[in-house]
Order: structure tokens, then C-alpha cells, then sequence
């Protein structure tokens, strides 16, 4: 999958929001890249724009190309599309408890795209069913077709919209932030799930977190994200390793180490996310960047490419401690 | 550490359970036992961590330590004093002394309020002071809090999560307080503001001499924070040590695989770390296993534990830990 300049806007009463501002990326086979950044910098709106899941309105997408398997699925037709989401593309959302429907056995809500996409009997749907139950890990798969989703904890469920996303057996996954909600030992559970799914069945992976732990021990690539923008991208090692971004930085130096001495104070990043009214014709973390100087409040970094797939959008170089 | 020797909260055997009603009659068929004999000590001035997963009892641990929570049973000293045994008008007394800070400051602070009218409140109820003296007094905590003083006529919708939680720790320190719980503060903040909150609680701890309750299910914002950490599961402790040693070199089978959980921001140590990954989940408060509460998910359980309760038992000095083969 190949996104170009990618820009989803919401109009509303206080005006018009740049939510996703001109993003490009791509995806590889089997690969997977991680999407970080805190609330409201445009992570999940990029991904739900790829297959038009969005509210629209209010939100429009004014640009972009989305180049899956030699179609730009922005183009497609709304029946077209339905069979790409939940066949070839499979979405976890964020909330496992509003995207399963309370009023519906778990089993019906898994069997309802197999039969659909895959054209499946509701015989050989239930055998697939339990099958995908048992992949995620739930014991007694065959009777708990019949429950509700209420009557499964925090972790069963999200592991039920996993098997819901993976019912078609998609090329790409997208989950987003799927284990934020789940305690540690659960997020455990489910991220060891995922990387065995991943050996087994080799798809291609878009994690969208906000924990950087995560997605440390899980990533080939990661891409962060601020106020809409694409601020850094490198292979996994190369971002903590070296990160070139202000923001990459300080969001690494923010994170509480393994020293003993409580005396220390965390570093913080001072200031708020701007908030997303106006297109910004300056670099929007210039506010809270100690590295700010004159240019920043100028023009706004575009991505510039570092060597070996390592992209950062920023004016100022932090290992020579000079601008570009 | 010595510095900390004065108990300030001392809980023996605290029992909270919320009883289970059914049918037309209401009857009572059982109950919920979200805290089930916690006993520990708090020290003055330090920050004892409580970690947990959700729905261990750590919220109700902490509003059972400001008896918010009447007791099922158990003794509760803040001071030498069982507040657990106090009427009313006794409690009332002491109430201004402890303090809650919570999760949600949106949930917590009344929208229609003004921001100087939230701080001021607990004032209005519990001092004499005139007016001018509580606008005065006011201004002083939006100070402390690193807040902008001209923003006492605003309302709480006007700010952004990170704010609004320092509104909640102001008005939280409006009475002078010793002793403050504080339930998750920065849970539902971003990464980048959680340290700015974070920051903040240290640093007014210090100036104001505070003994904190830290309630987190974040092991490193924990480990940062706190002297000592008590971990919780199915509402018991399992573990209480220094944080150095419950860190280091955890006894309990939950402690281990509950450190062992938690992502390194580095990917290098992260593809080379073995997890212990738990099986199932926690089982139900209002029905938990015989023997010891973490059998059904412990990797190294014995027959003994399916029917005989471990104990919390010092197993070096300062390090708790409630288990038949941890040594
Ligand atoms: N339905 C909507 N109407 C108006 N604005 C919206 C809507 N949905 C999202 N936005 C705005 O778009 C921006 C990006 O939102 P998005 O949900 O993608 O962020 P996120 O990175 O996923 O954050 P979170 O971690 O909180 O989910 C935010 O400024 C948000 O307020
Ligand atoms: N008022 C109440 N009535 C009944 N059950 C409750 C009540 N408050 C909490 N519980 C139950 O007690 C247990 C512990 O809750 P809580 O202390 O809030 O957990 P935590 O804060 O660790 O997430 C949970 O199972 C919860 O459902
Ligand atoms: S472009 Fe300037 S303000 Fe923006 S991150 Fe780089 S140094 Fe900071
Ligand atoms: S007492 Fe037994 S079941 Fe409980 S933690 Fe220890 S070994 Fe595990
Ligand atoms: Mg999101
Ligand atoms: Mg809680």
C-alpha cells in the first residue's frame, strides 16, 4: 500500500479543523510500522481516511491518493470498498466496546463478513468461527459463539475483534490502539498474539499507539506524528537509537528511566499540542521546541530524507547543533 | 531509606465488601471483596505506590484510607487515632488533613464552577475565613500549581486535561492538608503533560511536606515516584517492599510477571527480553479461588495453594511478600 499526500479536514461550527495534513507513507509486505504520537495528532482520522470510515461530513478528504494493489481506494466505489474493508483490510478500533454490537451474539458478529466477503455457508462460517476463536486464545471457543459481548472481560474482547479483523484473512491490519485500554498483563497477552498471528499468517501491520514502549519491542518502522504531520520516520532501531526529531526527543527523555533516585525531576516538554484551526505556515511544535529559531516561525519543515529511509521534518539539525 | 520513620496511616487487616443484592426481596446473596485485609504502613512524607490491574481494589483502597468507604472490617490509624471508629462530627475534624486527588480532573470538577469557586470550595465549608482572605488564599494555590492567577473567573471546559488536573491538586492542597491519595492523576493524560504533572506533585510534596498514597497502574511512573510500592491483586497484597527491591528483585510469581509485562522503550533490550506471559484473567472479586488468590494464573502453583492461604510474611527486612514458595 502507497499513501500520497494524504489531508482530511472536519468542518465544524468552530471552523474548520486540519486534522491530517498532507501525510505520506507506505506499506510493505509483512511488515509492521507503528504510528505514534499523543491524543488528537491525527492517528487514527489518517487511518480511518484510508477506507473512508469517517463521519462525512463533517469530515472531507481534500487530497490523497491511497494506491492499494494497482487501485486508489479513495476512488472506489462505496460497494467496492465495503469489500475491502473487512476482506483485504482488517480494523481494530480503538474502543472494543463500541465497535462490538452489545445486542448481537459474539458468533453472529464474526460469521456476518465471512459469510459476506467470503461467501461462506453458515455451516462451514461457524467451523471458521471457532477456528479464529482458538487462534486468539479463547478456551471454549465453540460455546462462546453464543454470548454477548458484555459477557466477555476487557482482553477477550479485544482478542474477539481481532478474530473479527483477521475473519477474512486480510492482506493489512489495521489496529488501533488496540491493547491502550487493557492492563499490562493483558496488553502482554495480546501483543504476544499479534506476533505469533504475524509468523503464522504474514500480513502486513499498522500499530497505532501512543505507548513508545510498545512499540519498541513490536516495529520494523515507525512513523511519529504531530498536529497532523508526519514528523519523523525510521526503522524501529534507528529512531531510538538516534532520533532526530525535537519531538522524538523529548518525548524519549520524558519517559521515566530506571534510576533509583526519586529526587530527580522528569524532563517535560513544556506547552500544549496546538490546536488544529489554521493550516500552519510554521512548524507547528515551535512553541514548545527549545531548538526553535527564526526560520521555524517561517516556513514549515516538509519531511526531508536523512539516509537509509530515515526522514525527519525539521529545520534544525540536533547532532551538529546547526540548522540544515 | 531513613529518612521516613513517623507512621502516619497505619491499616490493619482493612476489609471493604460491597454486598450483592438479588431478586425482589433485594436479598443479599453475597458479596464484592474489592479490599479484603490490607495491612500496611504509611510513612510520613514518603509516597507509598499501590500498583495493580483494574478492578484489583486500588480505588477502593484509597478512598477506604479516607474513609470514604465505611469499613467492612479492620482498624484504620491516621495518627494513633482509628478513624475507622470516629462519628461523624470527630471525622469531620480530621477530614481537611486528607485528601483525594482523582483520575478524571473532567469528572471531578462541577462544570458550572468557576475555577476560583472549585478551590475555594473545601474553604467555604471548612474555614472562617472573609472573602478577601480566601481570594487571597486562592491565588496562592493557582501559584503552587504553576497556574496563571487571572484565570480564576474561567471554567473548567476552558482548559486542557493537563490544567485542569493542576486544578484539581489546588484545591486539593486548599486546606493545608498531610495526607493526599492520589488515584491515578495522570492516567488519562497525554505522555507529554504527564510529566509536567508529575513534576508538580514532587516538587509540592517537598515544599509542603505531604505523605502521598500514588495509585498508578504505571510500573515506571511508579517506579519514579514512589519510596516504597505495595502491589495489589484481587484485593490483597501481594508484595510491599522499597521500590529498589521490588524493582530488582521481585519474590512474588504476580510482581515478576507483572514487571516483566511492561514494555522498555528500547528496542534492542526488547527483542532480547523474555516476558512471562500470564494465562486468563482476573478471576472475580465476588468469587475469588480458594487458597491463594493468584492460584489460577500462578505458573509455578502448588496443590498447597489451591487450598491453604499464604500469609503476608517478611521475607527480608522491609520486603512483604504473601506467597508459600517465594523465599
Ligand atoms: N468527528 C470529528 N469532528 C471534529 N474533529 C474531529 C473529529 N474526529 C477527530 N477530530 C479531530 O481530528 C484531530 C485528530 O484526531 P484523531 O482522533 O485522529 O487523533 P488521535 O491521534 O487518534 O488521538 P487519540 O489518541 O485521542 O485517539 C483532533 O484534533 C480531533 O479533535
Ligand atoms: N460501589 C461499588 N459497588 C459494587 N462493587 C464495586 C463498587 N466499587 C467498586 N466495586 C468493585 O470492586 C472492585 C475493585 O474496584 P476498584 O477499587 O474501583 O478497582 P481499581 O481502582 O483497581 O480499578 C471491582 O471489581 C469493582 O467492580
Ligand atoms: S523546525 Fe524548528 S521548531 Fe520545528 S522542531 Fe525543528 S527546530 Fe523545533
Ligand atoms: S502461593 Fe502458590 S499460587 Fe500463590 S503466588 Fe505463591 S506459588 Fe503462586
Ligand atoms: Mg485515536
Ligand atoms: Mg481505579
Amino acid at each position: 500500500m502507497d499513501v500520497t499526500d494524504l489531508r482530511t479536514v472536519f468542518h465544524t461550527q468552530d471552523g474548520t479543523v486540519h486534522a491530517v495534513n498532507g501525510i505520506s507513507f507506505y506499506l510493505e509486505e509483512g511488515e509492521l510500522l507503528s504510528v505514534v504520537g499523543e491524543s488528537g495528532s491525527g492517528k487514527s482520522v489518517t487511518m480511518m481516511s484510508l477506507l473512508k470510515l469517517l463521519p462525512m461530513p463533517p469530515a472531507e478528504i481534500v487530497s490523497g491518493m491511497v494506491d492499494f494493489d494497482g487501485r486508489d481506494l479513495l476512488e472506489l466505489e462505496p460497494e467496492e470498498l465495503r469489500q475491502v474493508r473487512g476482506g483485504d483490510i482488517g480494523f481494530i478500533f480503538q474502543d472494543p466496546m463500541t465497535s462490538l454490537n452489545p445486542v448481537f451474539k459474539v458468533g453472529f458478529q464474526i460469521m456476518e463478513p465471512l459469510k459476506e466477503h467470503l461467501g461462506l455457508s453458515e455451516k462451514q462460517a461457524r467451523k471458521r468461527a471457532v477456528e479464529l476463536l482458538e487462534l486468539v486464545g479463547i478456551p471454549g471457543a465453540a460455546d462462546r459463539l453464543n454470548d454477548y459481548p458484555h459477557q466477555f472481560s476487557g482482553g477477550m474482547r479485544q482478542r474477539v475483534m481481532i478474530a473479527i479483523a483477521l475473519a477474512c484473512d486480510p492482506k493489512i491490519l489495521i489496529a488501533d490502539e488496540p491493547t491502550t485500554a487493557l492492563d499490562v498483563t493483558i496488553q502482554a497477552q495480546i501483543i504476544e498474539l499479534v506476533k505469533k498471528l504475524r509468523q503464522k499468517l504474514g500480513m502486513a501491520i499498522v500499530w497505532i499507539t501512543h505507548d513508545l514502549g510498545v512499540a519498541a519491542g513490536i516495529s520494523d518502522r515507525i512513523m511519529v506524528m504531530y498536529a497532523g504531520f508526519v514528523v519523523e520516520h525510521a526503522k524501529v532501531k534507528d529512531l531510538y537509537k538516534r532520533p532526530l526529531h525535537p519531538y522524538t526527543r523529548a518525548l524519549l527523555a520524558t519517559l521515566p528511566t530506571d534510576a533509583e533516585e526519586g529526587e530527580d525531576r522528569l524532563k517535560s516538554i513544556s506547552g500544549l499540542p496546538p490546536a488544529l484551526h489554521e493550516y500552519p505556515n510554521s512548524c507547528p511544535f515551535a512553541p514548545r521546541c527549545e531548538f526553535a529559531f527564526d526560520r521555524c516561525q517561517k516556513e514549515n519543515p516538509p519531511l526531508m530524507e536523512m539516509g537509509d529511509g530515515h526522514q525527519v521534518a525539521c529545520w534544525w539539525d540536533v547532532e551538529k547543533g546547526a540548522p540544515r | 531509606m531513613t529518612k521516613h520513620d513517623q507512621v502516619l496511616v497505619k491499616a490493619q487487616n482493612v476489609k471493604v465488601h460491597f454486598p450483592i443484592h438479588k431478586g425482589i426481596f433485594r436479598r443479599q446473596v453475597g458479596s464484592v471483596k474489592a479490599v479484603d485485609g490490607l495491612s500496611f504502613e504509611i510513612r510520613k512524607g514518603e509516597t507509598l505506590g499501590l500498583v495493580g490491574e483494574s478492578g484489583c481494589g486500588k480505588s477502593t483502597a484509597g478512598r477506604a484510607m479516607l474513609r470514604l468507604y465505611e469499613l467492612t472490617e479492620g482498624q484504620l490509624d491516621f495518627e494513633g487515632v482509628d478513624i475507622a471508629k470516629l462519628n461523624p462530627k470527630e471525622l469531620r475534624s480530621v477530614r481537611p488533613r486528607m485528601q483525594m486527588i482523582f483520575q478524571d480532573p473532567q469528572a471531578c470538577l462541577n462544570p458550572r464552577m468557576t475555577v476560583g469557586s472549585i478551590i475555594a470550595e473545601p474553604l467555604d465549608e471548612h474555614t472562617n475565613l472573609s472573602t478577601a482572605e480566601k481570594r487571597e488564599k486562592v491565588k496562592g494555590l493557582l501559584d503552587a500549581v504553576g497556574m496563571n492567577r487571572d484565570y480564576v473567573n474561567r471554567y473548567p471546559h476552558e482548559f486542557s486535561g493537563g490544567q485542569r488536573q493542576r486544578i484539581g491538586i489546588a484545591r486539593a492542597l486548599a486546606l493545608d492538608p498531610d495526607f493526599i491519595v492520589c488515584d491515578e492523576p495522570i492516567a488519562a493524560l497525554d505522555v507529554s503533560i504527564q510529566a509536567q504533572v508529575v513534576n508538580l506533585l514532587q516538587d509540592i510534596q517537598e515544599r509542603m511536606g505531604l505523605t502521598y498514597l500514588f495509585i498508578s497502574h504505571d510500573l515506571s511512573m511508579v517506579r519514579h515516584i514512589a519510596d516504597r510500592v505495595a502491589v495489589m491483586y484481587l484485593g490483597k497484597i501481594v508484595e510491599l517492599a522499597e521500590k529498589r527491591d521490588l524493582y530488582k528483585t521481585p519474590k512474588h510469581p504476580y510482581t515478576q510477571a507483572l514487571l516483566s509485562a511492561v514494555p522498555v522503550p528500547d528496542p534492542e533490550i526488547e527483542a532480547k527480553r523474555e516476558h512471562i506471559v500470564l494465562k486468563g484473567d482476573v478471576p472475580s472479586p465476588a468469587n475469588p479461588p480458594k487458597g491463594c488468590n493468584f492460584c489460577t494464573r500462578c505458573p509455578i502453583a502448588i496443590e498447597r495453594c489451591r487450598t491453604e492461604e499464604p500469609e503476608l510474611r517478611e521475607l527480608k527486612k522491609g520486603q512483604f511478600v504473601a506467597c508459600h514458595l517465594a523465599e
